[in-house]
């Protein structure tokens, strides 16, 4: 009696609805084939494994990531460059972008950023724009963040308290003609 | 049992505060501000900090008032002297641990850390620090106004802002020494002057010192 309704035709007024999501990346299958951004993400990832060893000049045109050692100079300049956790570096590390996770000893200079995270370690001077520190993160030498015409916070806040504005009481330290013991 | 309910649920947050880590207590700070002046009237200036590396310090004074700083850790070198029973050794440490030339820092956060010297150790860090110093530039000191019993433990100082400072406690292997008078303090950093003092609620002295000009 009543018309066979249609169930994939969706309802008069309102939109088609949208075919089911696609997954983005498959399991890789038995056959051996990986989806296209699998592969692409692979071939832009270069890692220098543990047991390396160079010394020299490495230089490159692409993101690595050092889990071995280097030492000597590290050239990435518009690259970002990885010190894994196992990484040791001795050298001078000139990149885009540094993240150090492991060892590194000598001059870091990035025209981006220098990310120290937990537990890295750099022995060394820093120059870059942008400099980040994670506590638990060891660091020993000079941070140089080449400051270019920002603004001077506390020289305006340089000015005394207003006499009337509520503050802790202070103590002016008497002059050493007659010196005065605080608390104690 | 609705009742009960009721209040199980309103005692849960409690019990879960009291288990959580403290919070770093925020105390005020006066000296900071009068010392970020004397680094902001100058060009690129230099910093010394005497602490331990933090993060948001290396922020505040590299990404937002162009700092050049030097991050020299003298708290994780008493802890060594200390750890291997050389303390004796730490005046003629300080003579050669600074690489820094003669008069080119423009400000030293000096911390606590005279609090935690003898001295004679005192006396010799002291004597580094006004040579590294150049003519009008400033140091920013702490100290405690009353023996903490044994209180094994270093703070580090986070800068929150111009008028506040995080104190963040971690385990160390030498406590306070004897607490500095007024005067002692001055004898000790006798090449400087006093330009700032304050005594703050939570008891520690504030005191800014600065060169004399050439």
């Amino acid at each position: 009696m009543w018309p066979k309704r249609d169930e994939g035709r969706p309802p008069v007024g309102q939109p088609p609805t949208a075919p089911p999501p696609v997954p983005a990346a498959a399991p890789p299958q038995a056959g051996g084939y990986r989806p296209e951004t699998t592969r692409t993400m692979e071939k832009d990832l270069v890692n220098i494994g543990k047991s390396v060893v160079i010394k020299g000049e490495l230089a490159g045109s692409e993101d690595l990531t050092i889990e071995g050692q280097v030492e000597g100079t590290i050239q990435l300049r518009d690259h970002v460059l990885t010190i894994g956790p196992n990484g040791k570096i001795k050298a001078q590390v000139f990149a885009k972008s540094v993240i150090v996770l492991g060892e590194v000893n000598g001059n870091v200079t990035a025209t981006d950023k220098v990310d120290i995270r937990d537990n890295g370690s750099v022995d060394g001077d820093i120059v870059a724009p942008r400099v980040a520190i994670a506590e638990g993160a060891h660091f020993r030498g000079s941070v140089d963040m080449q400051r270019r015409n920002v603004a001077q916070p506390a020289a305006a806040a340089a000015k005394p308290a207003a006499p009337g504005a509520p503050s802790q009481p202070q103590a002016q330290t008497p002059p050493a003609a007659a010196p005065q013991r605080v608390g104690a | 049992m609705g009742l009960l309910d009721h209040l199980a649920r309103r005692t849960e947050p409690a019990r879960a505060e009291s288990t959580a880590a403290p919070a770093d207590a925020v105390f005020t700070t006066k000296a900071l501000r009068k010392f970020l002046a004397c680094l902001t009237s100058r060009d690129s200036p230099t910093l010394l900090d005497l602490g331990p590396v933090v993060g948001s310090n290396v922020t505040f004074f590299g990404e937002q008032l162009g700092c050049k700083i030097f991050v020299e850790d003298i708290f994780a070198d008493l802890d060594r002297h200390a750890r291997e029973g050389k303390l004796d050794a730490l005046p003629s440490f300080f003579g050669t641990r600074f690489p820094q030339e003669a008069g080119t820092v423009d400000g030293i956060l000096c911390w606590d850390l005279v609090d935690y010297l003898d001295w004679k150790s005192a006396v010799a860090l002291a004597a580094e620090l006004t040579r590294l110093l150049r003519p009008d530039g400033a140091l920013l000191g702490f100290f405690g106004t009353a023996q903490r019993g044994v209180d094994r433990e270093y703070t580090k100082f986070i800068v929150v802002d111009d008028a506040n400072l995080r104190y963040r406690a971690y385990p160390a292997a030498r406590g306070r020494q004897k607490v500095l008078l007024n005067r002692d303090i001055i004898r000790l950093f006798s090449g400087l002057q006093v330009s700032d003092s304050f005594l703050l609620l939570n008891n520690l002295r504030e005191i800014l010192f600065r060169k004399p000009a050439a």
